[in-house]
């Protein structure tokens, strides 16, 4: 369907040609920028100063949060705009492993409680923030958090068979809504300052270019794990059933496919996978709060997407690392202007790049390989029926 | 491969309509339908345009909820009380009037979806075709006349090549009883000899209902016709006899 037909298998896996390109490029980053910022000195032409690791670091979170949109949006048409909040939650479940990781080393020295809830005169922590110092624990609620968001919200909305637009709007709504509530002071999680202040993580300072090395090359990994999860997803017979159900779902219907089911499998595999890309931006940037949550930060991830090729998995993170460069480049040029560059960029790809910078180079590549062979595909030919045995 | 025959007792009701009722906004699409369909049978249903035939089908697969009436298949199933998912892993295909196959997954890819095996998502998901799987998919290629074209996307295809895919993926999927809704309108006369020739093929091995306008193709299927007016049976019988019948006349050539 979307791919070049040659597919090597990596682990059982078909990977096209454009996968190939980038597993090997996010491998190469992976390794390339922790060593020459560790093993080179600050001198040295090929030596990446520290700024740039966690920097590099939250790109690569935001790739996997765009492959993760990209398997919802392109592979089965759910368009949601609301997947920064699931972003975000991971983020916070990882935000309060972090804050319990401070542990006595606050400003106000409480061993118990964060900062934020001695500065409330709270006399104790909520049950809602249990265990969440216990790393394990703090992980896993990474994955189930916002999986069992997708899977409740998702549940309600396909069963109802709410589609298109209004899904759009009400996934715009979820993120909207948790914006408000973590506003909140009473939210319990440190409201619009949301939690920072990070000391460590398993004991290791967050400061130290080891630890964010570390983090670096757990996002590396992230992102080829996920990227290789959504391809094996996509390509499998489900991947097929999918991409039916977005194409005519009711057709699929009757074929005997409980098209809600399909939905909420891809919805809530896509929610973990952004709750991680979350969970590692986190201690990357040092700081998380409920502006995360904020509807125009799901758009610009469908924007990334759109922009990348949606319905590719590498062009979302390619559209991600293009988009977000751009964004560093200009907020610090032209502040001001970049939320209109970042909308005549969308109407850009609209109107002249449907499939995104990844369909342009495929289309771009599949005219040089021959007008022939595309014609026989294109034209239905009609004497294809004649020479078949009339059974 | 067992043929899916196994659970259809001959001359057995398989599908039971009565007195089925379905308005829109008052409107009475459906009025006091009552038909029978036997097991292994095949019935054209024949009536003029806007008579209820597809909202009769919308009915038996779920789509549209009767407001009164009986729907059962298999002779105790309550089809009204399914969805469309549920009802054909019953075993009741459907044929679009409009040709829906998937116009972005190839020919084999299309047969594979339709192919009868488990639905889940853990089913699909862990999915490997099987050698017996991709030989069923091959045999229906061929009786479908699209082998040379098993790889291209169904998109591709010409109108009549898309109404034999869709044959195909009913077919492949195994039903117990088919609707088949104006299968041939749009057709060249050799597209439309040819489809005749095919739910022939098929009516072999399972029941299939069949509407259709086109006088020569019912006449070309030979069974039994019922004709449907505003909503319910006008008349039934053998397609000469419903062709003299008084009331059927003065519908087809206006009062
Ligand atoms: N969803 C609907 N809403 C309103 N009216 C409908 C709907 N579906 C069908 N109808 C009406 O019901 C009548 C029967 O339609 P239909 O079953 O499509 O007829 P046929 O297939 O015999 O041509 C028509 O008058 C049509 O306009
Ligand atoms: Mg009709």
């Amino acid at each position: 369907m979307e791919d070049a037909p040659r597919r090597t298998p990596l682990f059982g896996i078909p990977i096209d040609g454009g996968g190939w390109i980038f597993l090997a490029v996010v491998i190469a980053v992976t390794i390339a920028v922790p060593v020459l910022n560790l093993a080179t000195e600050p001198g040295s032409a090929f030596h990446v100063p520290t700024y740039l690791v966690p920097l590099l670091g939250k790109y690569l979170c935001y790739a996997l949060l765009a492959v993760a949109v990209d398997l919802v949006w392109g592979y089965c048409g759910i368009l949601s705009l609301g997947h920064g909040a699931f972003f975000a939650l991971g983020g916070y479940a990882m935000g309060m492993y972090l804050m319990r990781e401070i542990g006595p080393r606050g400003v106000y020295g409480n061993a118990n409680l964060p900062d934020f809830m001695v500065f409330l005169n709270w006399k104790e922590l909520p049950w809602f923030w249990y265990g969440f110092d216990i790393f394990p624990f703090a992980m896993l609620m990474v994955l189930l958090v916002p999986g069992v968001l997708a899977l409740v919200f998702g549940w309600l909305a396909f069963r109802s068979r709410v589609t298109g637009v209004y899904l759009s709007i009400i996934t715009q709504a979820l993120t909207f809504a948790l914006m408000l509530a973590f506003f909140r002071n009473n939210m319990g999680f440190g409201g619009n300052n949301g939690l920072t202040d990070f000391k460590d993580i398993l004991g290791f300072n967050l400061q130290s270019d080891e630890t964010r090395a570390a983090l670096f090359i757990a996002s590396g990994i992230a992102l080829a794990l996920g990227y290789l999860v959504c391809r094996y997803i996509v390509t499998s017979k489900l991947g097929r059933v999918v991409a039916a159900i977005r194409d005519a779902e009711s057709r699929t219907r009757f074929l005997g496919y409980r098209v809600e089911h399909y939905k909420l499998f891809v919805f809530v595999v896509s929610a973990v996978l952004a709750g991680i890309a979350g969970a590692l931006y986190v201690p990357q940037v040092g700081i998380i709060n409920p502006s995360e949550f904020s509807p125009a930060n799901s758009i610009e991830i469908v924007v990334w997407v759109a922009l990348g090729g949606r319905g590719t998995l590498f062009g979302a993170a390619l559209g991600a690392v293009l988009v977000n460069y751009g964004k560093s480049y200009f907020t610090g040029a032209f502040p001001d202007l970049w939320l209109f560059i970042l909308g005549g960029l969308f109407i850009f790809v609209t109107l002249f790049m449907p499939k995104g910078v990844v369909g342009s180079i495929r289309e771009g590549l599949a005219g040089g390989r021959g007008l022939i062979s595309r014609k026989r595909d294109e034209a239905p030919s009609p004497g294809a029926f004649a020479g078949s045995p009339g059974e | 491969m067992e043929p899916a025959t196994g659970k259809i007792v001959p001359n057995e009701t398989l599908l039971y309509l009565d007195g089925v009722s379905v308005s829109f906004d008052g409107f009475k699409a459906l009025n006091n339908l009552s038909l029978y369909v036997t097991a292994g049978e095949m019935r054209a249903i024949i009536g003029p345009n806007g008579a209820g035939k597809t909202t009769m089908m919308d009915v038996i697969t779920g789509k549209t909820r009767p407001d009164t009436g009986e729907v059962l298949f298999r002779g105790a199933i309550d089809l009204t009380q399914r969805d469309e998912a549920d009802i054909a892993r019953l075993g009741i295909g459907r044929k679009f009037q409009k040709p829906t196959v998937f116009e972005g997954h190839t020919v084999f890819e299309n047969l594979e979806l339709a192919l009868k095996s488990p639905r889940g998502i853990f089913d699909t998901l862990f999915a490997k075709l099987k050698g017996e799987q991709a030989a069923r998919i091959a045999e229906t290629l061929q009786i479908i006349g699209l082998a040379a074209d098993q790889g291209r996307p169904a998109g591709a295809l010409s109108h009549g090549q898309k109404q034999w895919l869709e044959i195909g993926m009913l077919l492949i999927q195994e039903p117990d009883l088919l609707l088949v809704d104006e299968p041939v309108a749009g057709m060249t006369d050799a597209e439309t000899e040819r489809t005749a020739e095919l739910l022939r093929h098929i009516a072999q091995t399972r029941s299939v209902v069949v509407v259709e306008h086109d006088m020569e193709f019912v006449r070309a299927l030979g069974v039994r016709v019922t004709v449907l007016h505003e909503g319910s049976v006008l008349s039934e019988g053998s397609l000469d006899k419903v062709q003299n019948d008084q009331k059927v006349i003065e519908v087809y050539l206006g009062r």
